[in-house]
């Protein structure tokens, strides 16, 4: 199997050690990384780690945010749990779909952007809400919600 | 509506003291003893939700036999319409950290870890910076008690303790049998404290004000202060802390619409309370449990609509390990979809609410137990939305 | 009750079903109600594996507890009240069950599990039927990989109990399968759902021996045997595995260790099978070379002092060992021996040897096995086990697709006259027919290696090497001092040859890892992938646990003793075929249709 052109398992090995333990804060680097963990990535740590590649890959698959497919640089993910569903979460990714021209679970084919929904996101008092990688943004209206993604855009 | 308003307390948001994790430092001077005869007397319960006496937990984890433990501060806030952890570890993160030291004394904890979910990411540069500045303070205190950080990846099962341990060791989040509990085997199989982030909190303010005061607050069967994350249907969302033990019908009085026909108390796993039951119903543990989630939903809401959204959420959220929980929740949103579409008679909803029950009885873990709590309370009080 | 440690063991005393009863602390609340010959339903649990507690179906009411605990996950307590069958669990367990095959195909007559299938079995005793809830089968998009030569996973039967992942992981250390996704998703899988082929997987079988439903099955080739067997054109020979004999009986309504050797033979030659001989014909051939082999290595390195020669050396004869090993330690594949599988010896003899003593055309010979080994099925289709210039052996059956092929035509099993292999490649001894157990090749190997370098019997009470009769879940070191030798085998003299004893593929890859890391040194290995040997093959009838794989064991050990030869080198066959065939062990014929390679294949 090719070995990856940049030794970022490497270092991230080094960073968090070779105990199963280390294998969330890994996998959480591979993401910040690159947005999503191929099967290079996990066999290679599998490797490291001493695991099944079988092991790594049910891990992964079992958090939402380690993400298995490629994604974009940029990851949107809409609340979709009730109070933001409730104050116009369908609105809101309706506004971004129009934006970006895909729909939900897509990415763009500049690769710069994905559109996700997922689970409660913690801003239930200032819904609708989303994640944009890791920073959030609530209190969402289709006006902001163009704004904010215009920025990004430009990015 | 009454003319009182629900009394305001300041304890968990309250100022820092004055010095600099003063009261963590007077408090490692007393005993271990004195420490917990303090947290038994102010009668703290847990405040993730089960609500277990925070010093039979710490008594039973320093008993336990093994030289290494741990202290885990559960910060992994998943429960639908619950934010009040992010709020308190962006105002109060002090607070946190001392309460887990002094768990670390007292069980004889040298690590701690902070179980942050996913979400909260973006917390981490200032948390961690708090955290140098603690760990720096501790050194000069003389203080050997390690805190880290370990970040979830969206799963909100993790929020289970033993899911969370597993997690914490690499796993997926699946969640253990127990017997064993962490107070013998939790982390790393080590006798483990796992504690809600407002818990520690309260143990801190225990410290500093003494058990009596504490007590003053809330009821018998639920003593001091509760970090409420109110969303839904109301003008004034947001972060409160009240007194528990309040009566339903004053806090709708308070932060209502002035409309609302329901609160979900407890979040998605909490218990639908309908309107004409607000007034008998006590917010605690005597009554309705939560772990700070109230949402309120008017009367433009169709309760199924709720219901399906949060049965969507459980599917989804679920380990999916066992029988009960993996293929119960989808039975019962498939369910309530069908009586909707009339492809099942109305009589179907009983065969679900029987089976809701069997959930309840034999799930593995608090999830899938629960799902019974929504679901048997929205479709008893509110029939006639899921039918027609 | 004393434990080994020579400590008490508290009692603890609990009621179920209104019996008292007293156990170990410890037990668990289904341990305690067995020993009452209660019968609680079970589905994930099973005794060779740990305690997972996630299909539920085994729940039970406890007094003055609000929930009803899976009792093979809770533990007992002093004065704990149990209802096994109230109300309540009749209730709930009824509908664990109707949830399960709500997710699950429920085809059953399409089902190579039919009639043999636990979840079948819950189901007719609940009297399900009455579609409780709704179907989520067509919801699902379930994948069939059918793509292995020896097994079939099909998840639309998974039941999701993890019995597999748990064998995999704790049995056999590969972990191959695991569990992916969480929720409505969550599934077993192999590593970004590949078809097994493609991983790591040994094609051991043990999952498919503790799969409760058709989830993982082997590939059956039961219509192309008998396609075969009706073809007036040929000449269809089969081999049957030492292990077999001693099972078999299993799945035809015998208890377990009873030894149908004459039976099986009897309804071998029924199903019409032109020839019915023994794989324990080439075990014997096995040990003939692959003790030359060994003392050849250790001529080399011990006098000669060759630094290339692979030492330890290795047995070869567990194909799922083979594959472990070239996916786990290729660099150590010059450890193996070189000799091919009894089954493959046999396999290129019965299309060269037989074939020219029977003057028979090769092209119109089907040769056929039965193994207690699901791995058996894709090591005869190597594409390096074709040194006949035919395959050399065209069709794997297990153990339980014998048994479905006497049940399909109509014998009475039991009834049955005992009858004799038939000769040429027929013959066997003792030696052989411990092969099918672990320290068996061994021992086998140690009855004749002894004899040759000091030509006097190897000095046991009846020829029994009890030392190094492995023991399941156990690494078992041994060492024999060689002692007044030959004169052509002088170097050997006061010799301790050290030997090891693993069965079960996580016991395998401890013992190479402690020779990797130079902890141990050992002269010959021995290896087989199953727990408890070929015994406990993934061939081999169901259900299994160490009950009845000790049994299995006792019906070998007795076979041996009943043999009139107990000795590889004593077999006259074996001698014959020297004479007549091969000329000497090692000999060019021998390199040529008894000696392999072998692959280096990825981990990951």
């Amino acid at each position: 199997m090719a070995t990856n052109n940049n030794n970022y398992i490497g270092e991230l090995v080094e960073q968090y050690g070779r105990t199963r333990s280390s294998l969330m804060p890994i996998l959480q680097g591979v993401i910040e990384k690159k947005n999503f963990i191929s099967d290079m990535d996990m066999t290679e740590i599998a490797k490291e780690l001493d695991l099944s590649a079988a092991q790594v890959y049910g891990t992964a698959t079992f958090y939402a945010f380690l993400e298995t497919q490629p994604r974009g640089q940029y990851v949107i993910r809409v609340c979709k749990t009730i109070t933001c569903d409730m104050h116009g979460k369908k609105t809101i990714v309706q506004t971004i779909e129009d934006m970006l021209k895909i729909k939900a679970g897509e990415t763009t084919p500049n690769k710069k952007f994905t559109l996700l929904e997922t689970n409660c996101l913690g801003w239930c008092h200032e819904g609708p809400a989303m994640l944009i990688n890791e920073k959030p943004y609530s209190g969402l209206t289709p006006e902001k919600v163009h704004d904010i993604l215009s920025e990004y855009m430009h990015k | 509506m009454s003319d009182t308003k629900l009394k305001r307390v300041d304890l968990i948001f309250g100022e820092y003291s004055n010095v600099k994790y003063k009261v963590l430092e007077d408090t490692l001077k007393r005993s271990t003893d004195e420490i917990l005869e303090d947290l038994l007397e102010s009668g703290l319960r847990g405040r993730g939700g089960a609500g277990f006496p925070t010093a039979m937990k710490w008594k039973y984890t320093a008993q336990a036999p093994g030289e290494e433990k741990y202290v885990v501060c559960n910060a992994d806030e998943g429960e639908p319409g619950t934010f009040k952890d992010r709020e308190i570890l962006t105002r109060v993160p002090r607070k946190v950290f001392s309460g887990m030291a002094i768990c670390g004394k007292v069980i004889g904890a040298k690590r701690g870890y902070i179980y942050l979910r996913g979400e909260y990411k973006f917390l981490l540069p200032d948390l961690n910076k708090e955290l140098t500045d603690y760990h720096e303070h501790a050194k000069t205190i003389g203080l050997d008690f390690l805190i880290e950080i370990k970040l979830g990846s969206g799963a909100y099962i993790c929020g289970e303790e033993s899911a969370l341990f597993e997690s914490m060791e690499g796993n997926r989040g699946e969640p253990r049998n127990k017997p064993p509990y962490p107070t013998t085997y939790g982390y790393l199989g080590k006798p483990t404290v796992i504690n809600n982030v407002e818990t520690f909190v309260n143990v801190l303010m225990i410290m500093r004000l003494g058990p009596i005061q504490f007590k003053m607050l809330g009821t018998t069967d639920s003593r001091g202060s509760k970090v409420f994350s109110v969303s839904g249907d109301t003008p004034i969302p947001g972060i409160y802390e009240l007194e528990l033990g309040m009566p339903l019908d004053r806090f709708v009085d308070e932060f209502g619409d002035g409309d609302a026909k329901a609160v979900q108390v407890g979040g998605a796993s909490g218990f639908c309370v309908p309107r004409k039951k607000f007034k008998d119903t006590v917010i605690g543990f005597e009554g309705v449990p939560t772990g700070g989630s109230m949402m309120l939903f008017n009367s433009s809401r169709s309760m199924f609509n709720v219901l399906h959204n949060y049965l969507e959420f459980f599917e989804e959220e679920s380990c999916g390990q066992c029988t009960p929980c993996r293929v119960g929740c989808q039975q019962l949103r498939k369910g309530i979809e069908a009586v909707k579409k009339g492809d099942k008679k109305s009589l179907y909803l009983d065969q679900l609410l029987k089976l809701s029950e069997s959930m309840r009885l034999t799930a593995k873990c608090g999830l899938g137990q629960s799902v019974a709590n929504s679901f048997s309370s929205i479709v008893y009080n509110f029939k006639e939305e899921m039918i027609y | 009750m004393k434990n080994t440690k020579n400590e008490t063991i508290k009692q603890i005393s609990l009621t179920i079903d209104g019996i008292q009863v007293s156990v170990d602390e410890g037990k668990t609340i289904l341990e305690a109600a067995r020993q009452l010959n209660i019968h609680i339903p079970t589905l994930c649990f099973h005794e060779d594996l740990c305690v997972a507690g996630n299909c539920r179906v085994c729940i039970v009411e406890q007094e003055k507890v609000k929930s009803l605990p899976a009792s093979c996950a809770m533990p007992v307590s002093e004065g704990m009240v149990i209802h096994t069958n109230s109300m309540k669990v009749r209730l709930a367990r009824k509908h664990i069950v109707e949830l399960l095959l709500s997710e699950h195909n429920a085809d059953c007559t399409k089902c190579y599990k039919n009639g043999i299938c636990e979840l079948q079995g819950l189901a007719s005793q609940m009297l399900t039927g009455d579609h409780m809830f709704l179907d989520l089968v067509p919801e699902h998009k379930y994948s069939i990989d059918m793509f292995n030569t020896a097994i079939i996973k099909d998840d639309s039967r998974c039941i999701r109990c993890q019995r597999c992942v748990r064998t995999c992981e704790e049995l056999q250390g590969v972990s191959a399968l695991g569990v992916a996704y969480r929720g409505n998703y969550m599934k077993i899988s192999t590593f970004f759902e590949h078809p097994l082929f493609e991983v790591v997987c040994t094609n051991c079988g043990q999952c498919v021996n503790r799969c409760p439903t058709g989830a993982l099955i082997e590939r059956n080739y039961i219509d192309q045997v008998w396609d075969a067997i009706y073809d007036p054109t040929k000449h269809v020979v089969v081999q049957t595995a030492p292990a077999v004999r001693i099972a078999l009986g299993e799945s035809l309504g015998l208890p377990p260790g009873k030894i149908v050797t004459g039976k099986m033979v009897a309804a071998l030659k029924r199903l019409g099978f032109s020839a019915v001989l023994d794989t324990d014909f080439t075990a014997d051939l096995t040990i003939i070379e692959e003790g030359n082999e060994l003392l050849t290595r250790l001529k080399k390195a011990l006098l000669d002092k060759d630094p290339n020669v692979c030492l330890p050396m290795a047995t070869s004869c567990s194909p799922g060992w083979i594959k472990f090993i070239e996916h786990t330690f290729p660099e150590f594949l010059g450890n193996l021996s070189t000799c091919k599988s009894p089954q493959q010896m046999f396999g290129a003899l019965v299309k060269t040897y037989y074939c020219q003593k029977r003057k028979l055309d090769a092209k119109n010979v089907v040769s056929v096995s039965i193994m207690p080994c699901t791995a058996k099925k894709f090591e005869a289709n190597r594409p390096e086990m074709r040194s006949s210039g035919y395959k050399d052996v065209d069709y794997v059956l297990t153990t339980r697709e014998l048994a479905i092929m006497i049940k399909q035509a109509g014998l009475d099993f039991e009834s049955l006259p005992d009858e004799h292999f038939d000769s040429l490649m027929g013959a066997s001894t003792g030696a052989a027919v411990i092969f099918g157990t672990t320290g068996g090749v061994m021992e086998a190997a140690l009855r004749t290696v002894y004899e040759v370098v000091t030509g006097r019997e190897i000095p046991f009470e009846g020829l029994n090497i009890t030392a190094v009769r492995g023991t399941e879940g156990e690494v078992r070191e041994a060492s024999l001092k060689i002692e007044k030798t030959k004169p052509e085998w002088k170097f050997l003299d006061g010799v301790e040859l050290k030997c090891v004893v693993a069965n079960g593929l996580a016991h395998a890859k401890k013992v190479m890892q402690d020779v990797k890391e130079g902890k141990a040194h050992y002269h010959f290995i021995e290896i087989m992938a199953c727990p408890g040997g070929c015994l406990g093959g993934g061939g081999q009838p169901i259900p299994t646990n160490k009950d009845i794989r000790t049994k299995r064991k006792q019906a070998i050990y007795e076979e041996d003793m009943g043999m009139s030869i107990r000795k590889s080198h004593e077999n006259p066959e074996v001698q014959l075929i020297y004479k007549e065939f091969l000329g000497h062990p090692l000999g060019h014929k021998s390199h040529e249709l008894l000696h392999t390679h072998y692959t280096p294949r990825k981990r990951y």
